[in-house]
C-alpha cells in the first residue's frame, strides 16, 4: 500500500470481535472502539467461557458496539437493552449479560428500566459510554449534557442540569459502581473484569469523545483534545461522595472524579422458585 | 305458593347483594354445579371494576340444556336479592313474571311488590353457627324452589370446591335453604 | 364427564386434566402452562390481570419464571430476550399497554423471535372504558408496529378456546418464528365455563426448528431460511455466537443496510405467513350451505350471531355464520367462496368498534356488507343482529 499502512494477517482479538465486521462504522477519535477492546479483553481474562458471555446493546453509536463482539449478540430497540438482556440473565443465570449502550439510550428513553433492574438487582454488568449527547443522530442534548455545553437542541447552550450517574446508579441499589474515561484502559479493563465476577446490577461509566457530536459545537477539537481533557482533569478518588461527582464543563478547571465508587455485596435478582410441598 | 316453573332453554339467574356476602362464590358454586355435575350448560359472569367494590353487586349465571351462547344476563328469570340497595338497583331488570327471592331482614320491598319469596338465609347461617353461609342457605333454597340444577349437583360441586374443613358447614348451609324451599312447596 | 376435583395443596401439575368452571383469563394462562410456558413478563392491566396472577401463582410452582415488569414495553422486551435464551413466553395486556408493546413487537418481527401477547380487548381508545369489552384492537394487532411484518391471531370465543388457542398461539409462534397473539375480549375473558383440559399427552407441542450443525460450522447462517422460509434458530450460551439486531440484516445476521437485503428479508417474514396461511387460517362454519345472509363474527359478538341465526332460522331466514378463529391471517378464502357461491346474497358483520373487520369483509366480496357497530362498553346483542338479518 502506498500509504506505507502496516498490514497484518491476524490480531489477538479475533477471535473476540467479529473480525469480518471491521472495518467499524464510528468516527476518527471516537472512544467507543476502546471501549469495545477493552471489553473483549477484559471476557479473555474475566475467567469466564467466551460462550458464556452475551452482549446486549440498544440504538445509538454505542449500541453499535454488540455487532463487533464474537459473543451471541443482541442489538436491540432503543432504550430496551435492559428489559431484554433481564429476559435473557433472567431465564439462563448461568449466562453472564452485559449491557452496552449509550448515555441517550440508558439514561433518557431506557431511563425506567434502568433504575428498576439496579432496583432488582439483576445479574447485569450495564457499561454507559457517555459522549454527551446523541452521536448518532448529530449530536443532540441528552441527559448528561452538562449545563451550557452546545448541541443541535440547545442551540443556545444546554440550560437543564444533568445526571450524575454514579450517584443514580448507587441510589438505585448497583453492587457496583464505577466511573473510568476511555484513556483509564488499564482501569477500567481492571473494572471490567471485576465487575464481570460480581452479583448483582453492576454498573460502569465510561467517559468517552465524541469529536463529531460534542467536540466539535463545544470547541473541544479532535478526539486526542478530548482525552487531554480528561488527562488533566480527572481525579482518582475511590471514596468519594458520590454527591460531588457531577460533571461540570463551565468550570474549566472543576475536576471530573473517577475511581471504582462502590462495592458492595447484593445477591442477584434470581426468578422466585416455589418449593412443592410434600 | 305455586310452584314456579322457569323456561327450559335459557335461565338468567342473578344473586346480588354486597361485598362480602359471597354472592360470586354462589354463583360460581350454581354455575359448576350446572355444567360439572349436571348434564347442562352454564356460564357464570360478575361485576368488574369499582362497582365490584362496594354497594351492590351480582353474580350472573345463564343456564341452558343446550350450549349457552350469550353469556349475560340482562332480564333474570330468577333475582336473588340479600341487600336493599342490590334489590333497589336489580329488581327493575327482572323479567316480567320472574321469581324474586329476598333476605327479609335485609330488604324491604316497595309496596306494589309482587308475590316473592322471603329466606331469612342471614338467621338461618347464623343458626347454623356461621354468618358467611348465608350465600350458600339462599342458593339452597334458590335451587330447591327452581330445580334449575340437581340437588346432588350442587352438593357434589360444594365437596369439590370449598375447602376441605368448611365441606360440612356449606352442605348444612345448602340444606337448610333447601329444604325450606320444599317445605314451601309442599305448603302451597 | 370427569371433574377434576379440587388439587391437593401438594400437587403442582402443569397440566390440570379434567374438566374445570374456568374463567376465560384463567383458561388462557392454564393454556400457556399446558403449552409449556417457561417465562412470563407482564405489567397488570384490567381486564387482563387475571391472567398475570393465575401465572403469578401457578408458574413458579412448576418451575418456570415470572417477572413483573415496570412497564409493558419492559415485558415485551424481556420475553424477547428469554426467548433468544430458549424459553416459551408470553405477555398478557390490554389496550394502554398494548400500544406500548408495539415497539418491541417490530423487534420480535425482524428478528425472527417467537413470543406470545394475549391482548383482552376493552373498550377504547386510551383508558376508553377499563372493564368493558371492546373489540377494537383487530387491525392494531396487525399493522400497530411500523412497518411491514406478519403475525399470527387467534380470536377466542369461550373460555374452552382461551385455553386450546392459547396453545396453538405457542406453536404457531415456534412453528414461523413470529410473533403470535391471542386476542381476547373483556366478555371472553371474564366470563366463567366449562373447560375441558385434556391429559398432558394428548397436548401437541411444536418448537421451533434447531440448527442441524454444531456450533462453529461455518455452513451456520442465523437467519438462512429452509424452503418453508422459516431459519433454524440458534439460543443464546450454545456458542453459536449469533448476532441478531433490528436493523435489517443479512443472513449472517449483521446489519446490511441496502435496499436488495430489505427487500429480500421484509419479504420473506411476510410471506412466511402470506404463502403458509391456508395451513394456519381457522374459522367455524354454522348453516352456511343454503344460507342467503352470512354474519361475519368473531370473539363474543359470535356468541351473540350464533343464537341470532338459529333465530332467523327459525323464522324462515336463511342465515349463517362464518367465525375468523384466526382474525390473521383472515380466512379469506372460505369468504370468497362463500361470497361466490351464488347463494350468498348478503353480509352481516357485527363487530364492537366503528368498522374493522367489516373493512376486511369488503376487500374479498363486492356482495353487499351490512355493518353493525357499537364502539365498545356493551355487547352487540343477538336481537340486534337478528334485526339486521331481517333488514
Amino acid at each position: 500500500m502506498s500509504s506505507g499502512a502496516i498490514v497484518v494477517e491476524s490480531h489477538p482479538a479475533d477471535t473476540l470481535l467479529r473480525a469480518e465486521r471491521l472495518p467499524h462504522i464510528l468516527c476518527p477519535g471516537c472512544g467507543i472502539g476502546s471501549v469495545v477492546h477493552t471489553y473483549v479483553d477484559a471476557i479473555a481474562a474475566s475467567g469466564i467461557p467466551q460462550d458464556k458471555h452475551v452482549c446486549v446493546s440498544g440504538i445509538g453509536c454505542s449500541g453499535r458496539a454488540a455487532g463487533y463482539v464474537n459473543v451471541d449478540s443482541y442489538h436491540t430497540t432503543h432504550g430496551r437493552s435492559i428489559p431484554f438482556a433481564l429476559g435473557i440473565a433472567t431465564y439462563r443465570p448461568e449466562l453472564h449479560v452485559t449491557v452496552i449502550s449509550g448515555d441517550g439510550d440508558l439514561t433518557a428513553i431506557g431511563g425506567n428500566h434502568f433504575i428498576h433492574a439496579a432496583r432488582r438487582s439483576v445479574a447485569l454488568l450495564v457499561l454507559c459510554i457517555n459522549n454527551f449527547n446523541y452521536g448518532m443522530t448529530g449530536g443532540q442534548a441528552g441527559p448528561t449534557t452538562p449545563l451550557s455545553a452546545m448541541s443541535r437542541t440547545t442551540p443556545h447552550g444546554c440550560w437543564e442540569r444533568p445526571f450524575n450517574l454514579p450517584f443514580l446508579a448507587q441510589a438505585v441499589g448497583a453492587s457496583y459502581v464505577a466511573r473510568w474515561t476511555v484513556l483509564h484502559v488499564r482501569q477500567l479493563r481492571a473494572a471490567l473484569i471485576h465487575a464481570m465476577n460480581k452479583e448483582g446490577f453492576r454498573f460502569i461509566e465510561i467517559l468517552s469523545p465524541c469529536p463529531t457530536g460534542f467536540g466539535r459545537p463545544n470547541d473541544i477539537g479532535d478526539g486526542i483534545s478530548e482525552m487531554q481533557n480528561y488527562l488533566r482533569r480527572c481525579v482518582v478518588d475511590n471514596g468519594i461522595d458520590l454527591r460531588q461527582t457531577d460533571i461540570d464543563l463551565t468550570q474549566q478547571d472543576s475536576p471530573i472524579y473517577v475511581g471504582d465508587f462502590v462495592d458492595v455485596d447484593r445477591p442477584s435478582f434470581r426468578p422466585q422458585v416455589v418449593q412443592h410441598a410434600h | 305458593m305455586q310452584e314456579e316453573a322457569v323456561d327450559n332453554e335459557v335461565t338468567e339467574i342473578r344473586i346480588s347483594g354486597y361485598g362480602g356476602q359471597g354472592v360470586v362464590l354462589a354463583g360460581q358454586l350454581l354455575g359448576k354445579a350446572a355444567s360439572l355435575y349436571d348434564n347442562k350448560s352454564a356460564v357464570f359472569t360478575q361485576s368488574y371494576g369499582p362497582e365490584a367494590r362496594g354497594g351492590a353487586s351480582c353474580a350472573d349465571v345463564v343456564v341452558s340444556s343446550a350450549p349457552v351462547d350469550y353469556p349475560l344476563v340482562s332480564h333474570p328469570d330468577v333475582l336473588v336479592t340479600l341487600f336493599q340497595e342490590a334489590y333497589m338497583k336489580y329488581r327493575p331488570m327482572m323479567k316480567p313474571g320472574g321469581i324474586l327471592i329476598l333476605e327479609p331482614d335485609l330488604v324491604q320491598v316497595k309496596k306494589d311488590e309482587v308475590p316473592h319469596h322471603r329466606v331469612p338465609a342471614t338467621k338461618i347461617a347464623e343458626g347454623l353457627g356461621r354468618k358467611i353461609v348465608a350465600n350458600v342457605v339462599a342458593l339452597g333454597y334458590l335451587v330447591g324452589i327452581t330445580n334449575v340444577v340437581g340437588r346432588e349437583a350442587v352438593e357434589e360441586c360444594i365437596r369439590a370446591t370449598v375447602k376441605k374443613q368448611t365441606i360440612d358447614l356449606n352442605l348444612r348451609a345448602f340444606d337448610a335453604g333447601f329444604s325450606l324451599a320444599a317445605k314451601e312447596r309442599v305448603a302451597s | 364427564m370427569t371433574p377434576a376435583t379440587a388439587p391437593a395443596i401438594d400437587e403442582h401439575p402443569r397440566v390440570i386434566s379434567g374438566d374445570h368452571f374456568m374463567l376465560g383469563d384463567h383458561a388462557c394462562a392454564e393454556g400457556a402452562l399446558a403449552a409449556g410456558l417457561d417465562f412470563y413478563g407482564g405489567y397488570p392491566i384490567t381486564p387482563s390481570t387475571e391472567i398475570m396472577e393465575h401465572l403469578a401463582e401457578r408458574l413458579p410452582a412448576v418451575g418456570g419464571t415470572f417477572v413483573q415488569m415496570e412497564d409493558e414495553i419492559a415485558s415485551v422486551a424481556a420475553i424477547i430476550g428469554a426467548s433468544v435464551a430458549g424459553a416459551r413466553v408470553m405477555t398478557a395486556t390490554s389496550g394502554p399497554g398494548f400500544s406500548l408493546m408495539m415497539e418491541n413487537i417490530g423487534l420480535a418481527a425482524i428478528m425472527e423471535v417467537p413470543i406470545v401477547i394475549v391482548d383482552v380487548q376493552r373498550a377504547s381508545p386510551s383508558t376508553g372504558l377499563p372493564t368493558s369489552v371492546g373489540q377494537s384492537d383487530l387491525l392494531q394487532v396487525r399493522w400497530g408496529s411500523h412497518g411491514d411484518y406478519s403475525v399470527i391471531v387467534y380470536c377466542p370465543s369461550s373460555p374452552q378456546e382461551c385455553f386450546d388457542l392459547t396453545i396453538a398461539a405457542f406453536n404457531a409462534a415456534d412453528q414461523y418464528r413470529v410473533p403470535s397473539f391471542v386476542l381476547m375480549d373483556e366478555i371472553v375473558g371474564h366470563m366463567t365455563e366449562r373447560v375441558v383440559v385434556p391429559p398432558q399427552e394428548k397436548i401437541q407441542r411444536v418448537y421451533r426448528k434447531r440448527p442441524s450443525v454444531p456450533p462453529g460450522s461455518p455452513e451456520f447462517l442465523p437467519f438462512k431460511a429452509d424452503e418453508d422460509l422459516v431459519p433454524p434458530m440458534a439460543h443464546a450460551g450454545e456458542g453459536y455466537k449469533v448476532h441478531m439486531t433490528g436493523l435489517t440484516h443479512d443472513e449472517r445476521g449483521y446489519p446490511s443496510l441496502t435496499a436488495q437485503t430489505h427487500e429480500k428479508l421484509i419479504n420473506r417474514i411476510v410471506d412466511k405467513v402470506r404463502l403458509n396461511a391456508d395451513r394456519i387460517v381457522r374459522y367455524e362454519l354454522i348453516n352456511t350451505e343454503d344460507a342467503e345472509i352470512v354474519v361475519v363474527a368473531l370473539g363474543c359478538t359470535a356468541r351473540s350471531a350464533r343464537r341470532a341465526v338459529a333465530r332467523a332460522r327459525m323464522k324462515g331466514i336463511r342465515a349463517g355464520m362464518l367465525r375468523p378463529i384466526t382474525m390473521w391471517p383472515f380466512p379469506q378464502t372460505v369468504l370468497k367462496e362463500l361470497a361466490g357461491n351464488g347463494v350468498v346474497k348478503r353480509f352481516v358483520v357485527p363487530e364492537i368498534n366503528l368498522g374493522q373487520l367489516c373493512r376486511e369483509v369488503h376487500r374479498h366480496t363486492a356482495l353487499p356488507v351490512t355493518r353493525l357497530n357499537h364502539p365498545g362498553g356493551a355487547m352487540i346483542t343477538p336481537d340486534q343482529i337478528l334485526e339486521a338479518l331481517e333488514a
